[in-house]
């Protein structure tokens, strides 16, 4: 991809569909427009099993007409595309409703830095090349044990794209960004249980990958720990949540705090703003201009310039997650975060897993959460959970099917501590979260 | 003009694509020894409008439109998809594709238009079944007689969607089918508030194959607009749920999704050809009591899991998965029933041109037994009725599955009596139905809502059940 070239012809036909939405009496206008290009190789038992190549692209507009608003979005990028699209998005706009809300964000609000995040860094690798790196990552999965008697294979993806965004307050910006993975997926048996388990990595530069040997050695190390896996019975007991799942506490609480659920009035945090949510201990900071990372950006989805901040000090909330629709359904100001929160980090502690452990003592460390059961409105948490039966901080055997059950504003108040095991694959980063009590179900 | 030379004018003819093209790419993707190849073109529309705090809010449009191109030998695949559909971008696609085989060949393909199948939906375009003036229209009244229901309503929220996907399969034996796929959807959300304060949300939504007159006729929509105020009320009732082992009767139709999630999944041809599932290798075995038959169904006049031909060009059908508590089959596309020696059963599907296809369900669920539900909720002295559910999740590997229940009741001493909040079940595929010990007589379908996601693919799909009494499932509530 010849990027400055490619961002300015996407930059072109972003400024062609502000041009069209003007010509069709759009009072104001907002589009994106995105290509990507990737592959994807996977190989399971030692061999090829699928080999992809993604090539995609997409636009989309958004106009105002005066309060009303209509969007339209569309895979081809060819000027008679521009024209039919931006003409679905007017019609649209013509029958929705006036709304007081509507509209881009305040001109002084959008961003004017554009630091070089050191997002794009390409990794030139074809399809052999790739094969062979997930072959060596699925051959430590298997060899790391007898017992793991089959696999889900291994899969590389590489991905490069260009993401151009602009509105009719003469804001146009774009960049280009890389995100390379590597998982490994593989099965263990003993008797007749029979487990899965996975690991992975991701990256925007493919030199910060762990290695493929690493990867697959801990899918292995994961599945053999997790065979013979036992129930236990019902009651309540203190939970330690690993780094992988205790991203999903921190979600559920940014959900409470963001804007749509706020002015719908259906969070759980209400009026949080000021409020202790969490102990005193608590952090949590968003980073938007760290570099290299996966949730980096100047801007947010509208345009907006996004803020280092802290959302919670000392426990207490600070800010919200606002867009600017929802800031002034608020009568607050947009936080830049339309679309999404930007590398939020959770401040630990100074224990790291080890002692965490211990300072449970007894209770269950729980590794893996299925379903969906978090009631936004309430806050009611009850989901199915694996994991680790411990007593006197030692890991005493797997557990599997039972669920932790609580409530949100409970289970945050109750939390013990944060370990320094961050997990920094996702856009929340996020050590093991200790908290004091929570209902178990089991046999 | 027939629905293949429909779909040909709608996608291949503006981008000057003929069947001689189509000849030509896969004469290039077949000279690698290959054991499938297909090219699927796809043009979709969809809309979406939304209307909250009594304005419609917003709407979009969206054209999506692009050809994947495959190649499968063995158990290998190549895979490429494009937005742009052009002879060199495909014959591009097709060199790619085919670097999976290193061995060649020489195939002449003549390109022939099957002859007719049977269709399950009829092939017009529900977008244009109403003015965008009779859509507004429709959210608007629908809102007001929603508010109208009861004064503790705070907010009403309600989506309707629409797409119209026209699919045309041309496969390596020559074949080429094509596909005209409606869809609407209607969902309405009601926000409650109570005297003391206590919030609760309601939801209820349907859909179907059909076009938007579906919602008008015999009022629909206002009905589901009842139904999710009648949820929001009993929620707000509702008390912390028990926590343990015990017994559960599941309510009929959408709770139907413990099928999809606990058995159907399982049963999916490529888990069970690469021996990954719990269910792997038990054709023949009992998984379930003898009272449980259990099918998937692509063929039901208008189903939002119902599809004419699946997405690799094979017809759909009924598969017999459990019969009498007996395990009778899977559900295969193209390369798994290849691999298992079995027949494709038509459930090859995939989200859109740009992701491959696998077995996927489409209307999963279990025939009628021969109790009154009046009768089962008789028969538990203390237990838990779980009469409607939200999503639910499973590893097929170890076969654990997980749902919640969105409404839910206590059983007690034969009786209905209060309502229970945050229920969330768990159990194990293989064992779940081993202990339904009876089965009602009022098997229902869904209302049309059910979107599966299988790695990373979302397609919509069907359930359906009568009442079920289980002897004993976790329920992980609060009250320990
Ligand atoms: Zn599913």
């Amino acid at each position: 991809m010849q990027n400055q070239e490619e961002i300015n012809r996407l930059k072109n036909i972003a400024q062609d569909l502000l041009n069209e939405a003007k010509k069709q009496g759009a009072s104001a206008a907002e589009a994106a427009l995105s290509v990507d290009d990737g592959l994807s190789v996977t190989a399971r038992l030692g061999d090829v099993e699928t080999i992809e190549y993604h090539c995609g692209q997409g636009l989309g507009v958004t106009v105002y007409f005066g309060q009303r608003k209509g969007s339209a979005s569309s895979t081809d990028l060819s000027p008679e595309s521009i024209h039919e699209t931006v003409l679905a998005a007017c019609s649209i706009a013509r029958f929705a409703s006036e709304d007081a809300y509507a509209g881009l964000p305040d001109k002084a609000t959008l961003a004017t830095q554009f630091p070089d995040l050191d997002l794009y860094h390409p990794w030139t690798l074809d399809a052999t090349q790739a094969l062979a790196i997930a072959i060596e990552c699925e051959q430590a999965a298997r060899e790391y044990h007898p017992d793991i008697t089959n696999s889900e294979g291994a899969t590389l993806s590489s991905h490069q794209g260009i993401r151009v965004f602009g509105n009719s307050l003469d804001f146009i910006q774009g960049y280009a960004s890389t995100r390379h993975s590597l998982s490994c997926s593989v099965l263990g048996q003993r008797g007749d249980s029979m487990q899965r388990d996975y690991w992975y990595s991701v990256a925007r530069n493919a030199a910060h990958l762990e290695s493929a040997s690493d990867i697959g050695r801990k899918a292995g190390e994961r599945i053999i720990k997790r065979l013979d896996a036992r129930r236990i019975s019902t009651r309540q007991c203190p939970v330690l949540y690993s780094p992988d799942v205790a991203g999903g506490l921190i979600g559920a609480f940014l959900g409470a705090i963001s804007g749509g659920n706020l002015y719908r009035k259906t969070s759980f945090l209400l009026d949080s703003l000021g409020q202790a949510v969490f102990p005193d201990f608590i952090r949590i900071h968003e980073q938007p201009l760290l570099k290299n990372a996966l949730g980096s950006s100047a801007y947010d989805a509208e345009g907006v310039t996004t803020q280092t901040r802290d959302i919670v000090s000392q426990g207490i909330v600070q800010g919200y997650v606002l867009g600017s629709y929802s800031a002034r359904k608020l009568g607050l100001q947009t936080t830049g975060n339309a679309g999404g929160v930007h590398n939020l980090e959770i401040s630990s502690g100074s224990d790291d897993f080890a002692a965490l452990l211990k300072r449970m003592d007894t209770g269950l460390l729980v590794t893996e959460l299925m379903g969906q059961g978090v009631n936004s409105v309430t806050g009611d948490y009850s989901r199915g959970a694996s994991g680790f039966w411990v007593e006197r901080g030692e890991i005493q055997y797997p557990v599997e099917e039972i669920t932790i059950a609580g409530n949100l504003k409970d289970m945050f108040k109750n939390i013990v501590a944060v370990g320094n095991d961050m997990d920094l694959r996702g856009n929340i980063r996020c050590g093991s979260i200790l908290l004091e009590q929570m209902s178990i179900a089991g046999e | 003009m027939n629905l293949l030379d429909q779909v040909k004018q709608a996608i291949l003819a503006p981008n000057g694509i003929q069947e001689l093209h189509i000849e030509q790419v896969m004469h290039n993707l077949l000279s690698a020894a290959v054991d499938e190849a297909d090219l699927y073109f796809q043009s979709s529309h969809s809309e979406s409008w939304s209307l909250e705090g009594g304005i419609v809010k917003e709407g979009s449009h969206s054209i999506e439109q692009g050809v994947g191109v495959r190649a499968v030998a063995g158990e290998k695949t190549g895979f490429a998809y494009s937005e742009r559909i052009e002879l060199p971008i495909l014959l591009r696609a097709a060199d790619n594709v085919k670097a999976i085989v290193k061995q060649g060949q020489h195939v002449k393909v003549n390109v022939q238009p099957a002859k007719d199948w049977p269709t399950y939906y009829p092939t017009f375009n529900p977008l244009k079944s109403l003015a965008d003036q009779e859509k507004v229209a429709l959210l608007h009244k629908l809102d007001v007689e929603t508010r109208q229901l009861d004064s503790r309503i705070e907010d009403v929220m309600i989506s309707l969607m629409g797409v119209h996907d026209n699919i045309l399969v041309a496969s390596q034996d020559g074949s080429l089918v094509a596909d005209i796929r409606p869809l609407v959807r209607l969902n309405v959300t009601v926000i409650v508030v109570a005297a003391d304060g206590r919030r609760e949300r309601g939801s209820m939504g349907g859909g179907a194959r059909a076009d938007y007159g579906y919602f008008i006729d015999q009022d629909l929509a206002l009905s589901y607009g009842k139904e999710a105020l009648r949820q929001a009320l009993v929620n707000l009732e509702a008390e912390d749920a028990p926590a343990g082992n015990m017994t559960v009767v599941l309510g009929s139709g959408w709770p139907g999704i413990l099928l999809h999630e606990a058995i159907g999944h399982g049963l999916e041809g490529d888990f069970n050809r690469k021996g990954t599932s719990a269910f792997s290798g038990r054709v023949g075995e009992r998984v379930a009591s003898d009272l449980c038959t259990v099918v998937d169904d692509g063929t039901l006049v208008g189903r939002r899991g119902s599809l004419s031909i699946d997405d690799e060009g094979t017809p759909t059908q009924n598969t017999v998965l459990i019969e009498k508590g007996i395990l009778k089959g899977y559900l295969q596309d193209k390369l798994n029933a290849r691999l298992m020696g079995v027949s494709s059963t038509g459930n090859g599907r995939r989200e859109s041109y740009a992701h491959m296809p696998m077995p996927r369900m489409t209307n999963t669920y279990m025939l009628p037994g021969a109790s009154d539900p009046e009768e089962i909720i008789r028969s538990v002295k203390n237990g838990l009725y779980a009469k409607n559910f939200g999503g639910g999740q499973v590893d097929i590997t170890s076969g654990k599955f997980v749902f919640s229940a969105s409404e839910a009741y206590l059983i007690e001493n034969g009786k209905i009596t209060r309502p229970v909040k945050g229920a969330t079940l768990v159990g194990n595929g293989p064992d779940v139905l081993t202990k339904v010990s009876m089965v009602g007589n009022d098997l229902a379908l869904d209302s049309g809502v059910g979107t599966c996601g299988k790695e990373g693919q979302s397609v919509p799909v069907g359930v359906g059940q009568p009442t079920l009494k289980i002897d004993g499932i976790t329920v992980g509530g609060t009250r320990v």
